[in-house]
């Protein structure tokens, strides 16, 4: 059974969802919010006590207006987890979120034991000509689901089944993200210096479809990281622990191991 | 009333089958050769328009054939010195998207100076695709706009002393404005919207004038409503008014006014924009994209695109016709939204030659323009009072 919360810090409310039985683990969402009915996390709660936080703007969890970058969420979230009880567990970032554990494994460097990051955001590797992420903006939403998504299809929801409550979320969450991503786009251009600061092991999970950005900016990303490897998941795209959740979770006990 | 005659200064020669135009179309179909001759040419229509005793209205956008006065203050700034009596309104200068208020204080000013008084200062949050353009962050246009128009209001007043300002997006030390406008403290503002009733409200309180483009009557009935509401409780500091823009065309006969109006309707069917440039995340509030989700496509902005002569005549958002038959429509529209202040003509778009635009502006300003002229401004504090009681 879930248990929901809303968790109040530095005056913003955090949504809080935990399940399972086990070890403590934190997971942080994509700006998407696919996981928390999914196969995905269902898996983990198997093993691990879930503590799905929805960072400040996405879903139930509010978004004060000085909240500008995801360094800003990331403050929030490891008070939450102070507030929570918890440290040094390890945890996982999705996309945005993935980003988002990434600030804040470089503010505490000892907060998280183990750090997996799916298809995470956050630096920019390449010249002012090239693009790291493909622009989802300049594409639009069908053009950017097809490069998210190995089937976009199957991912689509029909808007006119969901409520008001259902579709004001999904409205704030593409509000919000452009309120982090925008600009600059996707990421922090302070974050590829002071991602040596990463303490924790860090496993760096990557869809081989992605569409946003390709292996080559994983593996460029993990070189940032002192103690960080990539793993490619076939038959996926950017969300590989939706679109082939046993093959992440796979990856992910491997590396979590017996890991406190 | 004030007429002032407008034309977004169109680039039309490029594709026509092109199915996005405003954003992405390559500039390799911008021929500077031609634009050379259609900016002069434009120019010389403005300059028409001062003789015939009409305002000019100016606006911008980018990265756009449909409007390649890309610098309004630029614009503004040659017509300050080559006019003589019209009114000079930039409608508007993109506040957040210049994201240098102070650098547009400067300009104003000096416009304002070189025109001797004639320049109208409006600013604008700028149309959705805008923010691809300048890259500005759509989830704060709107509090960037306010934001903006205080800096730039409290950098004109501010003349004993230098002031500071630091602000949620602009920090300035010692702004000290050189030169300040001519016309004391500071030029007429003006502001667009065009739904949310906020807009409105606060132009009202300010002493702005109010302006929206290209809406059926009933659409513009509650914005103006507003304004006139609030103008009630909160009384001006002078000036202030609301402002409608229709497509505008007079000719000899119906059937000629009729090929001009089909010229002008360029505007609503050529500029496309692909969907989602049209709704940025975050431009819109959440409440209204939940609507938007609901919906499978803007009825209004289908209707505008498709609709017959007649159908945009019936809404106001076509003035067209024989001279009496163009001021019968005004005055209609006078009527069925409570009454207005100035008359934004867009009175050539797309191919419209020289010679038509001119006959038009001329037909106008002799023949509809004496007949308007006197129509009530939005009422004065103490006649608006007493008709609100």
């Amino acid at each position: 059974m879930a248990s929901e919360a809303l968790v109040t810090i530095g005056g913003a409310e955090i949504e809080v969802t935990r399940c399972g039985n086990g070890r403590p683990l934190l997971l942080l969402p994509g700006e998407d919010m696919l996981e928390a009915e999914s196969a995905f996390v269902a898996g983990l709660a198997k093993k691990f006590e879930v503590i799905l936080a929805s960072p400040p703007g996405f879903g139930r969890s509010s978004r004060p207006d000085w909240l500008t970058q995801p360094a800003d969420q990331a403050y929030l979230l490891l008070s939450l987890l102070k507030k929570l009880g918890l440290a040094r567990v390890p945890a996982i970032g999705c996309s945005l979120g993935g980003w988002i554990a990434a600030e804040m494994a470089v503010m505490d460097d000892d907060g998280f034991s183990r750090l997996v990051l799916i298809d995470p955001y956050g630096v920019k590797l390449g010249g002012p000509t090239e693009r790291d992420f493909a622009d989802i903006y300049q594409l639009g939403p069908a053009k950017s689901a097809a490069l998210k998504f190995r089937e976009p299809e199957k991912m689509k929801r029909d808007l006119s089944k969901l409520g008001d409550d259902e579709l004001t979320r999904i409205a704030r969450n593409l509000e919000s993200f452009a309120r982090f991503g925008w600009e600059p786009y996707l990421h922090n251009p302070k974050l590829k210096h002071l991602l040596y600061r990463v303490a924790a092991p860090t496993l760096i999970l990557w869809g081989e479809q992605d569409g946003i950005a390709g292996v080559d900016y994983a593996r460029g990303f993990a070189k940032l990281i002192p103690d960080a490897r990539v793993a490619t998941i076939a038959g996926a795209s950017h969300y590989p622990h939706i679109e082939q959740p046993d093959a992440a979770l796979r990856h992910i006990t491997d590396f979590l191991g017996d890991a406190p | 009333m004030r007429a002032w005659h407008f034309t977004e200064m169109p680039y039309p020669h490029y594709p026509q089958d092109e199915p996005a135009t405003r954003i992405n179309l390559p500039n390799k179909f911008f021929d500077p050769k031609i634009g050379a001759e259609l900016y002069n040419r434009y120019l010389d229509e403005h300059m028409v328009a001062d003789e015939l005793g009409l305002d000019i209205m100016l606006n911008e956008h980018h990265q756009t054939p449909s409007c390649i006065d890309t610098c309004a203050p630029l614009t503004a700034a040659i017509l300050a010195r080559q006019t003589r009596n019209a009114r000079i309104c930039i409608l508007g200068n993109p506040i957040g998207h210049r994201n240098d208020p102070i650098r547009v204080a400067e300009e104003m000013a000096m416009i304002d100076c070189i025109s001797r008084g004639r320049l109208d200062c409006g600013f604008v949050r700028g149309v959705p695709y805008e923010v691809y353009a300048a890259n500005t962050n759509p989830t704060y246009t709107g509090e960037k706009l306010w934001d903006g128009i205080d800096l730039v209001t409290q950098a004109w007043r501010a003349v004993d002393a230098p002031v500071n300002y630091e602000g949620r997006f602009w920090h300035r030390r010692s702004i000290n404005v050189w030169p300040r406008p001519l016309q004391t403290p500071h030029p007429q503002i003006w502001v667009t919207g065009s739904s949310d009733l906020e807009t409105p409200r606060r132009c009202a309180e300010r002493g702005y004038v109010f302006a929206n483009f290209l809406l059926p009557h009933d659409k513009v009935k509650p914005l103006f409503d507003t304004y006139r509401k609030h103008f009630v409780e909160h009384g001006l500091p002078g000036g202030g008014g609301c402002a409608y823009m229709p497509l505008v065309h007079v000719a000899d006969s119906d059937s000629e006014a009729d090929k001009g109006a089909e010229e002008l309707r360029w505007y609503l069917t050529a500029p496309r924009a692909e969907p989602h440039f049209r709704n940025p995340p975050g431009y819109m509030p959440v409440i209204a994209n939940v609507k938007a989700m609901r919906a499978t496509q803007n009825p209004n902005d289908r209707a505008a695109r498709t609709a017959s002569l007649d159908w945009l005549r019936e809404q106001g958002i076509l003035i067209s016709g024989t001279p009496d038959n163009v001021v019968k429509q005004i005055k209609r529209f006078y009527d069925l939204v409570g009454g207005f202040d100035h008359l934004l003509m867009m009175d050539h778009a797309g191919f419209m030659g020289h010679e038509r635009t001119v006959k038009a502006m001329t037909l106008f300003a002799r023949e509809v323009y004496p007949q308007i002229k006197d129509l009530p401004r939005t009422r004065p504090l103490k006649v608006a009072r007493a008709a609100a009681e």
